[in-house]
């Protein structure tokens, strides 16, 4: 019994050093690496974000909980793939995926959101699902079941590393052009969303129908107007979201499970919240690819599929409605 | 409200219908083939070249000579997407059917019906995957994996390597990983490997890649990066494949020092890297290209004519002549079976023996169309495998080429390893071991 | 007319708290046992018992597990799959550790491990509600996932976890070798009995403490219900039933399975199975799971019928298609399920021929 114990407080202690100990020594030995994973960090909040804040736009305003926002990701970027392989000029092929997910928006609204106006919102989410089914079905019979590969050059994306830091740390860090666009453009994309959303008439009718939709209406404002919209909004943003994932592998119906990454971000930051999705994609996409690289030793591989979310589970505990979310008020 | 109404009324109908379905309906006037494929979901990049393969080799000889000795070939595919629930539905409505042979092209949908095989007296044949030690034919009387298996290849790229280190004593403190898919097929070969790692003292790293985030790999490639392993397999499928090349390319890792499974050097996976992937070498048991009598009538008597769905671009592709290869075993079983049993329509069990007592030779692939496509394949009642040789192609920056010689495994360290994992299985399966003379 | 309990007087309390008070419901469900019990396994084919009823009774029990969390309690859970798995690689584990066990006892005591598991992955839910709960029990579901295809141990370092053969009173009841027909038995005992035993579960004391955290918490904390243990039993008596049924799904249906088939799909389709059936509703999750099962079965096999002379691959592009439309479509007719459209084909035959 008591050589029983023993194995079971060595191996606690391997485990705790392993977890809290070791990965100072991996630093202190590469420490280019550190900066490495941090920036691949980052780059992967990116892409986190990009997602989370479709599922926030639609959220915010309608209440639904998009599950289909990943397809609409892959449906995005691959009419854009799908146009240039055509041969339409790349500036033409963007136009023609915006005015796709507009349609794709209208025909939502018409078809989903309309008739299952105030329903409860698990209702929504299921529907969303089933939307996302048909979107599967459908795309590959447009677009073909193989995935694509995205023609950067046509769409003037860098693709290449630079190499940076080498003399301080050692070994060089390398950084993506690719990361580079796709932060740079998420930014400006963000700028453009916030100033819309605060700034323009039509950016506060959205809020007002997102605070609260009944007295929206008595003051004039067209609900499925505002719905198409912001459909329409996040269907631009997936357009963005795809060329970007995209060009990491390839563009295809396989990339529309990556969604499911953005959910710890959406809870993190709070589904209301656009800074939120922003910032949480931040520290999930750090978490997560610290975890998976420090922690192989102790934990094995893959520990990134689950990590986000334990992080963001842990913030909810101490704050139930995530870092950004509104505040959830109980009423009797 | 109406045609709400009617629409519930069509689909309750349908509901009270449903049970009709799966009547048995035995195909008596010609030999049943059923074919597992997906051209569709994640890994229908790398599954429509195989299923083309398959059904235009089929068709030819269906066209061309009226089927196999007289006997027409029924093909049906069943789309599974590589889902293994779907596969069992498919699996369990095509038996019915009169199924001679299921070539399910699934690791996943492979274990899942291995078990049933017995009982429904069907063989599966899968060509270079599926369940390693299923190899042995005496636990698994009804599954062939012929012409190799991934623990002989895995013990090829360790020969492999060890001719380039110069010698198996330089292998002691090399470092060799293996970047795989997280899924039953991607860790097949870890036991031969940690084998081989133990015998020549070279340290093994594994790198696994979920499925659901296969698109996704900077992670993996920053760990390799980390450990710089002097070699690197893989063992990848569907999208995972031209991400980690592009992966390898981010890194700089030396591209002639990653090797990747057959499953992992098809066209498809290399053309988007093109000239950064030159060096690239990948594991193969057939041809490359479609410098063979065979193909000129496949143009002739097969393309653009339904039910083919082939682009004549994709002939000579890897897994379209992968797919060539695996009707080609199909046939010449089936030929085989019938030189015993008649030239009749063959069940299962028939089609069974002649699985196991194929014989094709050089000159029978010459007759083919195919001199030199392969090498002559023939197993055994224990040995379902067959001990086949598997060369190395190298990706020379727009195709493929052959790169080095037919290389043996070693079967002195795999056998041993599936006999003793045959037996294992067979202890918890309750599996009867049948005796071989 | 057909279905009018006008006359059907009760004299007793017992008579009164029946599970189904009225006559014609009784003979409903006398029918229904007698076609359930000897219809179907006598005239079914193979495929019809094994594709489609097998699937839809262990469904079932997966449904009924996740409506008495979701339906009765209100917490919204998408780690059904990852307890499933609990329970299949337990049994799996303990059918290969304890080869003398009893097969039906092993399939209890998987239950009981998934039910463990459950109340950890639980906790959160006293301060998570709504889709924060369901995206934070997503971390059950990948964190199960992970760790059964980490480590090597609940899997005996093989790629698959088998459903090993054991028998039942010398009848082969599971494995491969097992008849459609036994499998089809054990099936629809487990589901017979544990239906019951959640019927009566939701009429009892713990179900009325389970609604009235659904309807409004703190109400309910305030007239004296504890929200931990009453939480914590749902999650526990929801996990119970899902372990169960993925211990039924590898020993009678996949015989061989990866342990990532229960991913988080599996979550999705029995989420849809008590929503397409009905929250709440003990039937509905029967009537969702016969749908959820059906659809795509009857789907995948209507060109054939029909004739149409469409690929396998377009066909298969339509069935997603048509699966969701069907389910935005249902959704759309009647959200609260197929149980309520049931409820409503009642309230027609009452008054059937003569509507007022």
């Amino acid at each position: 019994m008591e050589a029983v114990g023993l194995d079971v407080l060595t191996w606690m202690v391997d485990f705790l050093s392993g977890l809290f100990v070791d990965p100072f020594f991996a630093v202190a030995r590469r420490p280019d690496k550190l900066v490495q994973i941090l920036i691949q960090g980052v780059s992967a909040g990116v892409m986190y974000s990009l997602i989370a804040l479709g599922f926030v736009l639609i959220f915010k305003a309608s209440g639904v909980f998009n599950f289909a926002q990943g397809i609409m990701v892959v449906f995005a970027g691959l009419s854009v793939v799908v146009l240039i392989e055509a041969g339409v000029p790349a500036i033409l092929a963007i136009a023609g995926a915006v005015v796709v997910m507009i349609v794709m928006a209208f025909a939502i609204e018409r078809l989903v959101l309309r008739p299952l106006v105030n329903q409860d919102g698990i209702i929504l989410f299921m529907a969303t699902i089933g939307l996302a089914f048909f979107l599967e079905g459908f795309g590959q019979i447009i677009f073909g079941a193989d995935p694509k590969p995205v023609p950067v050059d046509a769409l003037m994306i860098p693709d290449g590393k630079i190499k940076v830091l080498g003399g301080l740390l050692g070994k060089p860090v390398r950084i993506y052009e690719l990361d580079l666009t796709a932060a740079g453009f998420g930014a400006l994309m963000v700028a453009a969303i916030i100033v819309f959303l605060n700034r323009t008439k039509i950016g506060r009718a959205l809020r007002a129908v997102a605070d609260d939709n009944q007295a929206a209406l008595s003051v004039g404002i067209p609900l499925r107007t505002i719905w198409v919209l912001v459909w329409s909004l996040a269907g631009i943003v997936a357009i963005f979201a795809g060329v970007m994932w995209g060009a990491q592998s390839q563009a295809g119906f396989s990339l529309a499970v990556l969604a499911l990454k953005a959910l710890p971000v959406l809870i993190l930051g709070g589904f209301t919240s656009v800074p939120g999705a922003i910032i949480g994609g931040t520290i999930i996409g750090v978490g997560e690819k610290l975890g998976e690289f420090y922690w192989r030793g102790v934990m094995g591989d893959g520990v990134e599929q689950w990590l986000g979310y334990v992080i963001a589970l842990i913030v909810l505990l101490v704050r139930p409605q995530g870092l950004f979310g509104e505040k959830i008020i109980e009423r009797i | 409200m109406t045609f709400k109404r009617s629409a519930l009324g069509l689909i309750a109908a349908a509901a009270i219908v449903a049970p009709t379905i799966g009547a048995a309906q035995a195909a008596q006037d010609g030999i049943y083939i059923p074919l597992l494929t997906y051209r569709t979901g994640p890994f229908a990049d790398s599954g429509t070249p195989i299923a083309n393969g398959l059904n235009d080799y089929f068709q030819l000889l269906n066209t061309r000579d009226g089927g196999i000795n007289g006997v027409k070939l029924i093909v049906e595919e069943c789309e599974t997407g590589y889902k293994t629930d779907v596969g069992v539905e498919c699996y369990e409505r095509t038996k019915t059917k009169g199924a001679v042979v299921y070539n399910p092209y699934s690791t996943g949908i492979t274990n899942a019906i291995i078990p049933k095989t017995p009982d429904d007296k069907i063989p599966v044949l899968s060509m270079g995957y599926g369940l390693t030690p299923a190899a042995d034919g005496r636990v698994f009387p009804w599954v062939f994996n012929m012409p190799t298996t991934y623990w002989s290849q895995a013990s090829v790229f360790v020969k492999y390597v060890a001719q380039q280190e110069g010698g198996f004593d330089k292998l002691k403190g090399k470092k060799i990983g293996l970047i795989h898919l997280d899924h039953p097929y991607g860790k097949e070969p870890i036991p031969t490997l940690q084998k081989l790692a133990g015998m020549y003292g070279f340290e093994f790293v594994t790198y696994p890649v979920p499925p659901k985030t296969m698109q996704d790999q900077r992670s993996t490639w920053e760990k390799i990066d980390d450990d710089a392993p002097d070699w690197l397999f893989m063992w990848g499928w569907g999208a995972m494949n031209p991400t980690a090349i592009k992966g390898a390319i981010d890194v700089d890792y030396p591209m002639d020092h990653f090797i990747g499974v057959w499953w992992s050097g098809n066209e498809s996976d290399v053309r988007d890297s093109g000239k950064k992937a030159e060096g690239y070498l990948a594991g193969e048991f057939h041809g490359v290209g479609d410098d063979w009598p065979l193909f000129d009538e496949i143009r002739k008597y097969v393309i653009g004519k339904s039910p083919s769905q082939t682009p004549e671009s994709m002939l000579g592709e890897t897994l379209y002549n992968r797919g060539i290869m695996n009707a080609v075993i199909v046939a010449e079983a089936i030929r085989t079976a019938m030189g015993k049993f008649g030239n009749k329509v063959i069940n299962g069990e028939e089609m069974r023996w002649g699985l196991e007592n194929i014989n094709l030779t050089a000159a029978r692939l010459k007759e083919l169309g195919l001199e030199g496509f392969t090498i002559p394949i023939r197993v055994s009642c224990e040995d379902h495998e067959g001990n086949h040789p598997v060369y190395l192609k190298r990706w020379d920056g727009s195709k493929w080429v052959k790169h080095s010689d037919w290389i043996s495994p070693m079967r002195n360290v795999v056998r041993p390893l599936i006999e003793a994992e045959a037996k294992k299985l067979a202890e918890e399966r309750h599996l009867p071991i049948r005796e071989c003379k | 007319m057909i279905y009018r309990e006008a006359g059907q007087f009760k004299t007793s309390y017992a008579a009164d708290q029946a599970i189904f008070p009225i006559l014609q419901d009784r003979i409903a469900v006398a029918i229904m046992m007698v076609v359930a019990l000897v219809v179907i396994p006598m005239f079914g084919s193979d495929y019809f018992l094994e594709i489609i009823m097998i699937n839809v009774l262990f469904f079932s029990l997966a449904a009924i597990g996740l409506n008495l969390l979701t339906g009765y309690t209100g917490q919204i859970s998408l780690g059904t799959g990852g307890f499933m798995a609990v329970g299949a690689v337990s049994s799996y584990k303990m059918a290969i550790l304890f080869p003398d066990l009893n097969i039906i006892l092993i399939f209890l005591l998987s239950g009981l491990f998934a039910a463990a598991v459950g109340i950890l992955f639980g906790l959160p839910s006293l301060r998570i509600k709504g889709f924060y709960l369901a995206v934070a029990t997503l971390a059950a579901q990948f964190f199960l996932d992970w760790l059964f295809l980490r480590v090597d141990w609940f899997t005996n370092a093989s790629t698959a976890i088998e459903g090993v053969p054991r028998s039942l009173f010398g009848v082969t009841i599971t494995g491969p070798a097992a008849t459609p027909v036994a499998k089809y038995y054990v099936a629809l005992g487990f589901v017979l009995v544990f239906a019951l035993i959640a019927k009566n579960l939701v009429r009892s004391q713990v179900g009325r403490a389970w609604m009235a955290i659904r309807d409004m918490d703190i109400a309910a904390e305030i007239i004296g219900i504890r929200p931990l243990r009453t939480k914590l039993l749902a999650f526990a008596i929801s996990s119970f039933y899902c372990g169960i049924a993925g211990s039924l799904m590898l020993f009678l249906f996949y015989d061989s399975a990866e342990p990532d088939l229960f991913d988080i799909n599996l979550s999705f389709k029995v989420l849809f199975m008590i929503i397409i059936g009905g929250l709440g509703s003990i039937l509905g999750s029967f009537l969702g799971a016969a749908f959820i099962v059906t659809i795509p079965v009857i789907l995948t096999n209507a060109p054939d019928l029909l004739g149409l002379p469409i690929s396998s691959e377009l066909a298969k592009h339509l069935e997603f298609m048509i699966f969701g439309a069907l389910i935005i479509f249902f959704l759309i007719v009647e959200p609260h399920g197929l149980a309520r459209l049931w409820q409503i084909a009642k309230e027609k035959l009452r008054q059937w021929p003569f509507p007022y």
